[in-house]
């Protein structure tokens, strides 16, 4: 055991620092639910691919560092540390690219991560349907082989980056025959083809990071299935893995929010209920927890252990501890906290607010956390299945 | 940065897992419940011989000389199996407490004694009002403002404070400081004792996770088989969730007990702060597993008779002994936060 980083990790996150430091912009981009917002974090996506940095633990050949998850870990903690702009093709980077990584074609890694890497293509999700939630084997979308193409003809909802994107990855089912979680296929859809219409949804916030996706008659070439037809379920489990684990995810989020809430309480805490005090106490030390189980998944995986069903503990803890640091940091703010951006009387221009908002969406996304704690129950401690 | 043990951590670990298996059952322990000291020598001894005793006393005292990475997977152990021997008072507190302050003299005569297993060592911090094992104890280690004392049974007076578990036999003890006693005074005793009591604090946390997961195991072994309504309970929703909450407590609880050891053990300036986060950390995770336990196996949970009492108790004692979470989540808020 050795909690030191060595040279060559000081010398990235220096590295790192220094070009954070001259390239993140002064003033932050627009919401990345806006039109033009999209379009700046677009931009900032390509000045980090531009530096090398847009996907530093991918590999080099597709616009990567090759970065170990010791460094990945290193670099985020310095993003958000400088600041820099939320990640507008995480769906991509984060999400998708580590599948196409462990199971893509050499086809589709040529065609689609430096793409990916670039900006050039961003990418939303297409999970959910009116009827497929937290019971995503109902999906009914569906895929027709015909000659070297799949029609698609479905509904697709909540699609994360969905009103913007250019692609969209998501299951379709290509068995009609077939039950629940067999006989789906992971498939990837340009979103300027004929027979897509995008309807935007405004979320809680009134902006729209999200759409209803209508497919109707749409042809894709069969060479954009990932992994095997009729095996989508593995390949969309491996990637919500990735959204539950690590990689959606990194501590330095919270340990940075942990920091502010620090810094909140230093100019209000004062006036506010002592009582509070202790929950700033107990946010600073989840964000460490967090912090420190990461690293220790990290050195397991590094050592060779893999990770599995355990990425729902991560998920759990890292949607809940949002949600109660940023309750905490409204109960400090007690009557400012309803205030808006534009409102004069706005502490931290009304971020606390919109970071409550964005935080309660946590323990819904990416397999609510009733779907998490099943699967905890089921996979890690074993307990019968629901019958 | 490599956040994990090395393989002579874990080899250690299974060699105590293994003969605790056997030797600590839960008729041991309550053997050791209504017996007269609370523990047991034959044990002891046989812990000695496996190194445990003498885990972190120096070689050239005849010890392991090993360090609080070793130590807390050992004590993870322990708690796992909810061992009734003196070992966070003896080993994990007061033998480096004797490397740190006794005269050579003393140093090595108990030492060499607690290597052998021929001696346990009772523990008394001012600011924590009972010794455990104190009647029991060959020799008492006692704080008394500045000074620190290495006191003979034979020269206090102790008042029983009986434990809700057994096994732990608390005492308040009365005692004269003499000069004949005494170890370290000033600066010298000040930073003896605060190393003790984080060292006592880690301890304890490392038990802690063990008694957690044993807690977690019995109860996921119940939930398994116990039958209503046509299906095992561990099937109903209700339960799973319950279970999950608890393990994931255990799980964040982990790493930050880990990183807790290596700052003691390698000396570290943020080690109060870990240590803190530590015993909060596992205190939490044990009060919540006690909680889920006893709910999953309800009413036979409730009973004397049923082996769940064992953790339970054991939990619920060391949640609250070496500082609670509040008490150690107000020490870490006094290092992290400003002043408003």
């Amino acid at each position: 055991m050795d909690l030191d980083f060595t040279p060559h990790e000081e010398e990235f996150r220096r590295i790192a620092r220094s070009w954070l430091e001259d390239n993140v912009p002064a003033a932050p981009p627009a919401s990345m639910d806006t039109a033009e917002g999209f379009e700046q974090h677009r931009a900032w996506e390509r000045e980090l691919s531009a530096g090398g940095w847009s996907a530093v633990s991918w590999p080099v050949e597709y616009g990567g560092q090759g970065a170990n998850l010791i460094e990945w870990l290193v670099f985020e903690e310095e993003y958000y540390r400088a600041g820099a702009p939320g990640r507008v093709n995480q769906n991509g980077i984060f999400l998708l690219g580590p599948t196409i990584i462990e199971i893509g074609t050499d086809e589709q890694k040529a065609r689609f991560l430096p793409p990916m890497a670039s900006g050039d293509e961003i990418w939303c999700q297409g999970w959910s349907e009116p009827d497929a939630g937290s019971d995503l084997a109902a999906i009914r979308s569906r895929a027709v082989r015909d000659g070297d193409d799949y029609v698609l003809d479905g509904q697709k909802t909540w699609c994360s980056r969905g009103a913007f994107g250019d692609w969209m990855f998501g299951l379709f089912r290509t068995d009609p025959a077939a039950e629940r979680h067999r006989g789906l296929t992971f498939i990837l859809v340009p979103m300027d083809a004929d027979g897509v219409t995008v309807r935007p949804i405004a979320q809680l916030d009134g902006e729209t990071g999200f759409a209803e996706v209508f497919l109707e008659d749409v042809r894709v070439p069969a060479a954009n299935v990932v992994g095997e037809k009729d095996r989508g379920w593995a390949v969309a489990m491996a990637t919500a893995g990735f959204e539950r684990g690590l990689s959606l995810r990194s501590p330095a989020r919270y340990t940075e929010t942990a920091g502010r809430l620090v810094d909140l309480f230093g100019r209000v805490g004062g006036t506010a209920d002592p009582a509070l005090r202790g929950e700033v106490v107990q946010s600073w030390m989840d964000a460490e927890a967090y912090r420190l189980h990461t690293y220790w998944t990290v050195s397991r995986l590094i050592d060779g252990g893999a990770i599995g069903a355990e990425s729902s503990l991560n998920k759990l803890w890292w949607s809940e501890m949002d949600v109660r640091m940023h309750e905490t940091a409204l109960r400090l703010l007690g009557p400012s906290a309803e205030l808006v951006e534009q409102a004069p009387g706005a502490v931290d221009d009304g971020r606390w607010l919109d970071g409550f908002l964005f935080a309660l969406a946590g323990p819904i996304y990416a397999g609510t956390n009733e779907v998490q704690r099943n699967v905890v129950a089921d996979r890690v401690l074993s307990l019968p299945r629901s019958s | 940065m490599r956040f994990a043990f090395d393989e002579d951590h874990v080899l250690f670990r299974t060699a105590v897992r293994e003969f605790l298996d056997k030797e600590c059952t839960p008729a041991d322990i309550r053997a050791a419940w209504s017996s007269h000291r609370g523990w047991s020598a034959d044990r002891w001894t046989k812990l000695a011989a496996l190194g445990v005793t003498g885990l972190t006393v120096p070689e050239s005292h005849g010890g392991l000389g090993m360090d609080e990475l070793s130590l807390v997977l050992v004590l993870e152990e322990s708690g796992r199996a909810g061992l009734p021997e003196p070992i966070v008072d003896t080993t994990a507190v007061g033998a480096p407490l004797l490397v740190e302050v006794a005269p050579d003299d003393l140093r090595e005569r108990w030492l060499r004694a607690v290597t052998a297993g021929q001696a346990v060592l009772g523990v008394g911090l001012a600011g924590l009002p009972y010794v455990d094992h104190a009647g029991s104890a060959d020799l008492l280690l006692l704080q008394r403002g500045d000074e620190l004392h290495a006191v003979p049974p034979d020269q206090v007076t102790l008042f029983e404070q009986p434990s809700l578990d057994r096994a732990r036999r608390l005492a308040s003890v009365e005692w004269e400081p003499g000069a004949g006693t005494l170890l370290a005074d000033g600066g010298r005793a000040a930073a003896a004792v605060e190393s003790a009591f984080d060292r006592g604090a880690l301890a304890t946390a490392a038990e802690l996770l063990g008694v957690s997961q044993q807690l977690i195991n019995l109860a996921v072994e119940h939930a398994r088989h116990r039958v209503q309504f046509g299906q095992p309970i561990g099937a109903f929703q209700a339960v799973k969730h319950m279970l999950a909450d608890a393990l994931l407590k255990l799980e964040l609880a982990r790493p930050v007990v880990y990183r807790a050891a290596y700052s003691v053990a390698r000396g570290m300036p943020e080690r109060a702060l870990d240590v803190s986060m530590a015993k909060a950390y596992a205190s939490d995770a044990a009060t919540l597993a006690c909680r889920v336990a006893l709910q999953t196996h309800g009413a036979i949970g409730y009973t004397w008779e049923h082996d769940l009492q064992l953790w339970m108790k054991r939990g619920w004692a060391l949640a609250a002994a070496w500082g609670d979470t509040a008490w150690h989540r107000a020490r870490v808020g006094a290092a992290v936060l400003p002043v408003p």
